[in-house]
């Protein structure tokens, strides 16, 4: 069984970020690089905007940076191929192993949460890999997200080896190893910098606007219908304002609020969402021609729904943060969901109000 | 950054401390520091109750309701009746 392994091993094509094999008292493992190439750099792009995000993967399994002895560290890290990337980037020009765990392509922190980056997985990957063998000493470093999932002592009694969860950015690691596995405060502190939240931006937009479309038409056939049928004339002057507040309460409630999160006040994200929608409704108000801003229903409508809009897109951010609990969206839902939804319903009764009085039916 | 004042569940047991300094290891909030070879919260209402210091302390001096943040989990968890996750991992397309 063995040999069949290892046979099919080798002739396998090597994976593009391998530099080769190297033999091991558990097995033949990958050696791999530390540097990115082309297609690695394209892959982030591509999983950071969400086109493969869910099947961007790695092999589960050891292994090698540089040429590590029997006394190196061993690193773990989620079989996302962007933590294994950043991982083996920042690794460079130390010898060391890498444990890539199963979780299902999904990063270490989101893993965590779900368990597959757990401590059952951890022992089973220990075992499977044959890391006894492998290393002498029996320490693991772990990133520090990873801790949501590991009990380190339930590790310590199934496998023997201790854990220590290094710090939250990989790119610590070359200071943290160097100072005799010990972390700054710093090192253990998640930030949520304007970078990150930009970066994260697009995983807010993208779902957003693939419901766009079914906002689209049913704007345009609100303000098309007409007794006579359905005018396009007549849906593209009305609906055209109501599209483009549309596409303003996402673009404020998934990219403005996170962006300027800090800088918005209240801690609340339905609160937040709901200043930027105001604030974006005001700026729009002078572009809207004179259908919104005479016809006092139709006025009445959208103030009453883009707003909304705005603070549940915003609400939706909590889910990309590194600081929001649970019992702390739950309130925000408890609040805010039945607002959203009698907004929504109200706005709706205003327009049918409106188009039954345009059609002169009352 | 800090989220909603006053409603995390985190709940701390000082007398039950040994003073290991696995909390202040795994928070990545920094919401525990050691004090007197104790274990002491600096400021509770930076908790995102992620649950990794509740799982890691072995003498059953912390626990808090450890789940995702996170407003489309809770409202498919309303909708479905489970408990809030992620879609991570599953065919629908998750929030991280």
């Amino acid at each position: 069984m063995q040999t069949l392994q290892t046979l099919k091993f080798v002739k396998k094509e090597l994976p593009p970020f391998a530099l080769g094999t190297i033999s091991t008292l558990a097995g033949t493992i990958y050696k791999v690089s530390s540097d990115w190439s082309r297609a690695d750099f394209w892959g982030m792009v591509k999983s950071r905007s969400g086109a493969f995000r869910m099947n961007y993967t790695v092999a589960p399994g050891l292994y090698a940076v540089g040429d590590p002895t029997a006394l190196c560290d061993v690193f773990a890290t989620a079989n996302y191929k962007l933590s294994f990337d950043i991982l083996r980037r920042e690794l460079k020009g130390m010898n060391a192993w890498v444990l890539v765990l199963d979780t299902k392509s999904i990063n270490v922190w989101c893993a965590a949460g779900k368990g597959t980056f757990g401590t059952e997985e951890l022992i089973k990957r220990v075992s499977a890999t044959g890391l006894d063998k492998v290393v002498s000493h029996r320490r693991l470093i772990l990133p520090q997200l990873g801790a949501v999932g590991v009990s380190a002592s339930a590790v310590l009694k199934a496998t023997g080896f201790r854990v220590s969860f290094g710090p939250v950015q990989a790119r610590d690691i070359p200071a943290y190893v160097a100072a005799g596995y010990k972390k700054t405060s710093e090192m253990a502190v998640i930030k949520f910098p304007m970078k990150d939240r930009m970066i994260l931006t697009p995983m807010e937009i993208n779902p957003a606007m693939k419901k766009f479309p079914w906002f689209v038409g049913a704007v345009l056939l609100l303000f098309g219908l007409q007794p006579s049928g359905i005018l396009f004339r007549d849906a593209l002057y009305g609906g055209l304002p109501f599209l483009l507040l549309g596409f303003l309460a996402i673009f404020s409630g998934a990219f403005l609020t996170p962006v300027l999160l800090p800088f918005v006040p209240f801690r609340s994200f339905a609160l937040k969402g709901l200043i930027m929608g105001i604030l974006s409704m005001l700026a729009a108000m002078p572009l809207l021609g004179p259908v919104v801003r005479t016809e006092i229903l139709l006025f009445a409508a959208a103030w009453l729904f883009f707003p909304a809009m705005t603070s549940y897109i915003a609400l939706q951010f909590t889910g990309s943060t590194t600081f929001t609990g649970m019992t702390g969206v739950k309130k925000e839902l408890k609040i805010g969901l039945p607002l959203y939804i009698t907004a929504a319903a109200l706005s709706l009764v205003l327009l049918v109000v409106h188009k039954i009085r345009e059609w002169g039916l009352v | 950054m800090k989220y909603l004042a006053n409603v995390t569940t985190l709940r701390y047991s000082s007398d039950k401390c040994a003073g290991c300094g696995r909390c202040v290891e795994v928070c990545p909030q920094g919401v525990f520091v050691m004090q007197d070879k104790r274990a002491m919260v600096t400021d509770k209402d930076l908790c995102m109750e992620c649950g990794a210091c509740a799982k890691n302390c072995d003498f059953g001096a912390l626990s808090v309701d450890a789940g995702v943040g996170c407003a489309a989990a809770i409202i498919t968890g309303l909708l479905t009746g489970s408990e809030p996750s992620c879609g991570c991992g599953d065919s629908s397309p998750g929030c991280c």
